[in-house]
């Protein structure tokens, strides 16, 4: 790694962020009117829409329904213009097939599927533009998503990617970092409980250090849950004074 | 053409109520540690706490505790009126689409059949059920009982409920819909309302004659006059304005919304800053009404 310094000898990454810094979230729920729940969320330049419609009959292929609980649908795409190559498939390629499945491994862990047997409940999120730690802002913005169509979940999941650069756990990684050799991990927890929805990670990294970054992974995903609280508690406010009575 | 352009602004809706402090929850909040309470819709216990599992308002009856979400599918009780869409024809039954976390039902035994109420249901009814109800139709019916799992059992029995026939349908949230005594409702204005339980309205104009023939399966094909066509579309107009602002739907709200937007044209009504202030003007009736 010539020429690009992650973390400076002052302490401060790319953009300017400290070690533990996350990046700016800015979220927004029930965008539209027809889907029975949605959220748009920002994080730094990563954004992201989600719709969730459901829990409803089992549409499609009626064998995959479950007598005892819903099955929860994910799909995950990209915008073509997400990138900075435009990208030809915005969905259905293997990339995003397997973050489909991540999706749904994680919302079946918050979701209560047990309360709607034989139905079907579908998220769809789409990356409006990317700029690293995609899988994090989906969980987060599909949990907006799926608080807004009433669906009962055990807890928030919030998700954050981390980094480790210079025996340093970097939270919340941009693009940049991310295509810079950091060998990262994605994480969503339930936070009021600590525990793990979804832990991943696909690079080469001491077994010594992965107490200390799952601990970092943790306290990002702590500051992210503190946030989208805050998102959903206004959003309570301001829909229930109009239909209060 | 002349095309209507405006700056992106955040609109917030507009309310005259002082909506007083309730006891709002999230996900994972713990409503109570004391073990006396039942646990009700949208909680959950997490080691002797009782947690909320969704967003919204805690509600208390007696010992019994639950969280109504702001916005959810449809819950259907027995009584409710619903207006819904066939989507499958089965033996000895149809599947409606309620806007309900199931498909609900709709037996053979449960519709009136013409040529009588009290006729043995044969197997050459079973064979001609598509004559009746097709997929795609949509009908207004009852909930008669609701199944272990959720999805509900409806039933057609009365000259009120059965088929639809021309009309526009405008489907909203569940939430926003007043329960009254009759979700039937002939406007003053010249049309009909049905306003479905389940979030489903249908409008539709008043017919002419009340008597219904073969029993809620006849549906009129006569070219519905332009001055109702206007009025339906006003009324469907005023619908959307209202659900925008989050304002409860029953007859008398929609009639003063009517009644407010009549010095607008028909297409302005959608236009942001109309809306917000018909429904200004309809909560203010509302308001002097209450008294």
């Amino acid at each position: 790694m010539a020429g690009l310094e992650l973390l400076s000898d002052q302490g401060y990454r790319l953009d300017g962020r400290k070690a533990t810094e996350l990046r700016k979230v800015q979220a927004r729920m029930g965008v539209f009117a027809q889907a029975d729940g949605s959220a748009y969320l920002e994080q730094g330049n990563t954004k992201a829409l989600a719709v969730v419609y459901g829990p409803h009959e089992m549409r499609g292929s009626r064998s995959r329904t479950l007598h005892d609980r819903a099955v929860i649908n994910c799909q995950y795409s990209m915008a073509t213009f997400s990138t900075a190559e435009r990208k030809r498939r915005p969905h259905g390629d293997r990339k995003s097939t397997e973050m489909s499945l991540h999706l749904k491994q994680t919302f079946e862990a918050a979701v209560m599927t047990q309360l709607y047997p034989r139905s079907q409940i579908d998220i769809y999120v789409k990356i409006l533009q990317s700029d690293g730690g995609n899988y994090s802002v989906c969980v987060n913005a599909a949990t907006l998503a799926v608080i807004d169509a009433g669906i009962p979940m055990r807890d928030y999941v919030c998700a954050c990617t981390v980094g480790f650069v210079d025996e340093t756990p970097l939270a919340d990684l941009c693009y940049a970092e991310e295509s810079g050799g950091v060998s990262s991990l994605a994480l969503a927890l339930l936070p009021r409980g600590g525990q793990i929805a979804l832990l991943q990670m696909d690079a080469r990294l001491h077994q010594d250090h992965l107490e200390t970054l799952i601990e970092a992974a943790m306290t990002a995903c702590k500051g992210v849950s503190k946030v989208l609280d805050q998102v959903v508690r206004q959003h309570l406010e301001e829909v229930s004074m109009l239909t209060g009575e | 053409m002349a095309a209507d352009m405006r700056l992106p602004t955040i609109r917030k809706p507009v309310s005259l109520c002082s909506g007083e402090r309730k006891d709002l929850v999230v996900p994972g909040d713990v409503i109570t540690s004391d073990t006396g309470f039942m646990r009700g819709h949208g909680t959950y216990v997490d080691e002797d706490k009782l947690t909320a599992s969704v967003a919204g308002e805690v509600q208390r009856v007696d010992k019994l505790i639950c969280v109504r979400p702001l916005k959810t599918r449809f819950n259907g009780e027995v009584g409710d009126v619903v207006v819904g869409r066939i989507t499958e024809v089965q033996q000895k039954r149809w599947k409606v689409e309620t806007n309900s976390r199931l498909d609900s039902v709709l037996l053979l035994s449960s519709v009136n059949l013409p040529g009588g109420e009290l006729r043995r249901r044969s197997a050459e009814d079973e064979l001609t059920m598509r004559q009746y109800l097709l997929e795609g139709d949509l009908i207004s019916a009852e909930v008669q009982s609701v199944f272990s799992d959720g999805a509900l059992s409806l039933h057609t029995r009365s000259l009120k409920y059965g088929k639809l026939g021309q009309g526009v349908l405008v489907q909203l949230s569940p939430s926003l819909i007043k329960r009254q005594k009759t979700h039937f409702h002939n406007l003053p204005c010249g049309a009909s309302i049905i306003l479905g339980n389940n979030g489903f309205v249908w409008l539709y104009a008043t017919p002419s004659n009340e008597e219904e023939e073969a029993g809620g399966f006849y549906t009129s094909l006569e070219p519905v006059s332009l001055s109702d066509r206007e009025v339906i579309s006003r009324l469907r107009n005023c619908l959307l304005a209202l659900a925008a602002h989050k304002v409860l739907l029953y007859d008398t709200s929609v009639l003063y919304c009517y009644e407010s937007s009549l010095q607008h044209q028909v297409k302005d009504i959608l236009k942001p800053e109309v809306m917000e202030e018909i429904v200004m003007l309809t909560q203010q009736k509302l308001l002097e009404q209450e008294g």
